[in-house]
């Protein structure tokens, strides 16, 4: 049965580093940072980690890259590489390998140094080679055509979208770790560049530097460790289709099975969500998802967002760290999703704190809206 | 010897697999698409086998020509503006092309096909259909 991974493993630590911007260091010299940040934040020493979880746009084989720089001799290790929604799929490859039995401690870890290492997104993704004379520009060239059809078919407007953008970087104002901060208004995401219509510069992630990792254990390992341990109460994977060609509807993405199976695994509702981090590589990603993780319904996502629902004082507290439009993107997001859910699951968000958090819904969103991945994570009281 | 529209062509470029057909009838001014002979299902991009079930006795059709705009962008960048579309041919199938001589054309426009070089290579690209009012 898929619930019986419900509540059996859980986070007990987390980490980042090079953060925004981190010249003169190297992806692995920042994922290493971001591991030992982590490692020490669980109370754990390096030896004790014997799984270890890492996807890359720059190491073809990443788990042996951060083992052997990390000085690692792990018993199981998991390199799935579905882009930015890698790091959801190693978060239930952990939970499945650790109730098995197959290793005690997993790291699951990113590090890219694409913004001072030359500041364009890095991506091993191969061109599919019928979409080849036509010069798209992947990803941006995918997510516009979805944003295109949606706005054709439900309405949605370029000013529903810089709503998503609007309240990222409020979000991100009281972030001290965000990259881009300061005032955003509708009016300076529509007048921003037009990069694909569309989108403008300003629906658009940000590229950034950063690393991030987590160590996961068994639920009745997790009182051993220093810090509150962080439950997995469910999780599901959906994947449709790898180019933007052949994705049945523009409009619809596979986040509607991946959530309603992350839901059922966890026993949980929508309405029993606090806090909705999705990966938000453009606005209308931020729109897709709500609406097929059923908080809106379809074709309604433009207008939800339409009224500062998802701002700070909003009725719906979405990527409260600022999101990857404000806070940070370094290629691949997913594991963000996931450090901010944490820390807001531990009363330790600060000024952007929410006053109740005890479920938490992370989205990984890989490709061209190809591969969804839906977390929800809770505190014990949620066991 | 051209095959009608919608006609079976089942001889041409044998040993190539369906990639280089495609590649190969383009590169004779045809644009070919794949048709399932039991089921009748169009097929695009091409492959081995009918995706989600498997059929193989595909053949290649003259695609119609004619289709609808389903999605579409123009880029925008320092060297100058080009569109990217997703086209519903009328047999069923989605591809990606390009509309020609337009900045961009709204969603439901009706597209005629023809062959262009694109950087050199043979490719698919779309003219708006002025005949057919947009849906």
């Amino acid at each position: 049965m898929s619930h019986s991974l419900r509540g059996k493993s859980a986070i007990v630590s987390i980490g980042t580093a090079g953060m925004g911007e981190a010249p003169g260091r190297s992806g692995i010299e920042i994922l290493a940072e971001a591991a030992l940040n982590a490692i020490g934040d669980a109370g754990l020493r390096v030896a004790d980690i014997d799984g270890v979880f890492s996807a890359s746009s720059a190491h073809a084989f990443p788990t042996t890259s951060v083992g052997e720089y990390l000085g690692l001799r792990p018993s199981f290790f998991d390199g799935t590489m579905v882009g930015g929604a890698s790091f959801e799929m190693h978060l239930l490859q952990a939970a499945m390998t650790l109730d098995a039995g197959l290793c005690k401690v997993a790291l699951i870890c990113y590090g890219s140094n694409q913004r001072t290492a030359g500041g364009r997104l890095v991506s091993m993704s191969e061109p599919q080679w019928h979409e080849t004379p036509y010069q798209a520009r992947h990803p941006i060239t995918a997510y516009a055509l979805a944003a295109s059809r949606h706005m054709h078919q439900f309405g949605t407007t370029r000013e529903h979208m810089a709503q998503v953008a609007v309240a990222a970087r409020a979000w991100a104002n009281m972030n001290p770790d965000a990259f881009a901060r300061g005032p955003l208004s509708v009016d300076d995401v529509l007048s921003s560049r037009m990069v694909s219509d569309p989108l403008s510069a300003r629906d658009c992630c940000l590229v950034t530097d950063g690393g991030a990792a987590c160590v996961m254990v068994r639920a009745d390992r997790a009182k051993d460790h220093l810090s509150e341990p962080i439950y997995l109460l469910g999780g599901g994977a959906a994947q449709w289709h790898r180019s933007i060609v052949t994705m049945p509807d523009l409009t619809v993405t596979a986040a509607t099975e991946s959530g309603s199976r992350a839901f059922q695994m966890a026993k949980l509702k929508q309405s029993d969500v606090d806090l909705v981090m999705l990966y938000d590589a453009f606005t209308i990603t931020t729109i897709l998802f709500l609406e097929d993780l059923g908080f809106c319904p379809k074709g309604e996502g433009g207008r939800f967002v339409g009224d500062g629902r998802i701002a700070p004082g909003g009725k719906l507290a979405v990527n409260t760290n600022g999101g990857g439009l404000s806070c940070v993107h370094p290629g691949m997001y997913g594991l963000f999703l996931i450090i901010e859910a944490v820390t807001q699951l531990r009363r330790q968000a600060g000024e952007r704190q929410r006053p109740k958090v005890d479920v938490a819904l992370c989205h990984g969103n890989g490709g061209h809206l190809a591969t969804q991945i839906t977390v929800l994570l809770g505190t014990r009281a949620t066991l | 010897m051209k095959n009608a529209p919608g006609q079976p062509n089942p001889t041409r470029h044998a040993g190539l697999g369906p990639e280089a057909q495609f590649q190969a009838y383009l590169a004779e001014g045809r644009f070919m698409i794949q048709r399932s002979a039991s089921t009748g299902k169009h097929v695009f991009f091409p492959r081995v086998a009918v995706p989600g079930t498997g059929e193989t006795d595909l053949e290649w059709v003259e695609a119609k020509g004619l289709g609808t705009v389903y999605a579409i962008t123009a880029n925008r960048a320092r060297e100058g503006s080009w569109n990217v579309a997703l086209v519903d041919l009328d047999e069923g199938v989605r591809m990606m092309s390009r509309i020609a001589n337009a900045e961009t054309v709204a969603i439901g426009t009706r597209v005629k096909a023809r062959i262009e070089l694109l950087n050199g290579q043979p490719a698919v690209v779309f003219d708006v259909h002025s005949a057919v009012i947009a849906r």
